[in-house]
């Protein structure tokens, strides 16, 4: 059990979280890139064939939005050191505001309320215009402190 | 899903040769077909989606379970299909909103069910409510609610639209 642990622990000290979004087979399905700019952490879904959801628009699948914004706001929790394991899903809320082209897809959350079990996170996607998103979520997640680690 | 699904009929009173959903079933969508989804069955209002499992899938290294991001794609999955089957004449759908509840981690190495249920059809909007489940109906990994929108002209996301 202790290898993903300190995978975590490792990413927090080095600041590095690719290494970590790389590990999760999901992530790196779907090609995920994590990158920090002005203090706050950006993943990036890469646009390709094989995430489109309808071709006739064509449009990335609405699922995969969800994913990457839930995605977004876990790696968000343990990038911010809120959190030594891997927080565990409650509820998520899915928003979607536009169609998401099949081109790169950025998305950045914040934290809203942390608690002492539950943190309550939101995330935002968006493409050309950080300022036209795509999707939001708002979730909640049990989370176990680091202090407990 | 294979290009072409396999449909049951369903046993839905309004079903029959007016059912105007086989034409939406034949257009592959390609990334559920990428994730492996299966369709298992749809109409009047309703489908069902199996979603096998596959190691490329999975968000949790240590213990094997699928990426809660792919159980939010079958589930929207369906419930668009679900959407679509409750239409009395085929048009664009598009997801507005999707609260999905996870209500324990799916075992790993078993396919993972999800039902969908259109239950109200408005002119404008289809409320949906969905579960995903394991050995039965009653075996719940997650419960959903959704709305859609009918027709794309909002410029929101298109699920899926009904081939001419």
């Amino acid at each position: 059990m202790s290898g993903f642990v300190d995978l975590i622990a490792e990413a927090k000290a080095s600041g590095n979280f690719q290494g970590l979004v790389d590990n999760i087979p999901y992530h790196a399905y779907l090609g995920i890139r994590v990158y920090e700019e002005n203090g706050a952490l950006i993943a990036v879904l890469p646009g390709n064939e094989k995430i489109i959801g309808n071709p006739v628009v064509p449009a990335i699948h609405g699922g995969v939005i969800g994913a990457f914004l839930e995605t977004t706001a876990i790696l968000h929790l343990m990038w911010s050191g809120q959190t030594l394991h891997v927080p565990k899903t409650i509820t998520v809320t899915v928003d979607y505001m536009r169609s998401a082209a099949v081109i790169d897809t950025y998305a950045k959350a914040t934290i809203t309320k942390l608690g002492s079990r539950v943190a309550n996170v939101r995330a935002r996607a968006w493409q050309d215009d950080p300022e036209r998103p795509v999707a939001a979520v708002n979730a909640n997640f049990l989370i176990q402190p680091a202090d407990d680690g | 899903m294979a290009d072409r699904p396999t449909t049951r009929p369903s046993k839905g009173p309004k079903d029959g040769p007016s059912n105007p959903t086989r034409a939406v079933f034949s257009s592959p969508i390609p990334h559920v077909s990428e994730l492996g989804i299966e369709l298992v069955e749809a109409g009047d209002g309703r489908g069902l989606m199996r979603l096998p499992w596959r190691l490329d899938l999975v968000g949790n290294p240590e213990t094997g379970v699928l990426h809660g991001g792919v159980v939010t794609t079958l589930i929207d999955s369906v419930c668009g299909m679900a959407c679509l089957t409750a239409l009395e004449k085929p048009q664009p759908i598009v997801t507005l909103d999707l609260r999905i509840d996870y209500l324990r981690p799916a075992t790993p190495k078993r396919d993972i069910f999800a039902a969908a249920e259109a239950y109200k059809v408005t002119r404008q909007v289809v409320f949906v409510r969905a579960t995903a489940y394991q050995d039965g109906p009653e075996d719940l990994v997650a419960a959903a609610v959704g709305t859609f929108m009918l027709s794309g002209r909002l410029g929101l996301r298109p699920v899926a639209e009904a081939s001419s």
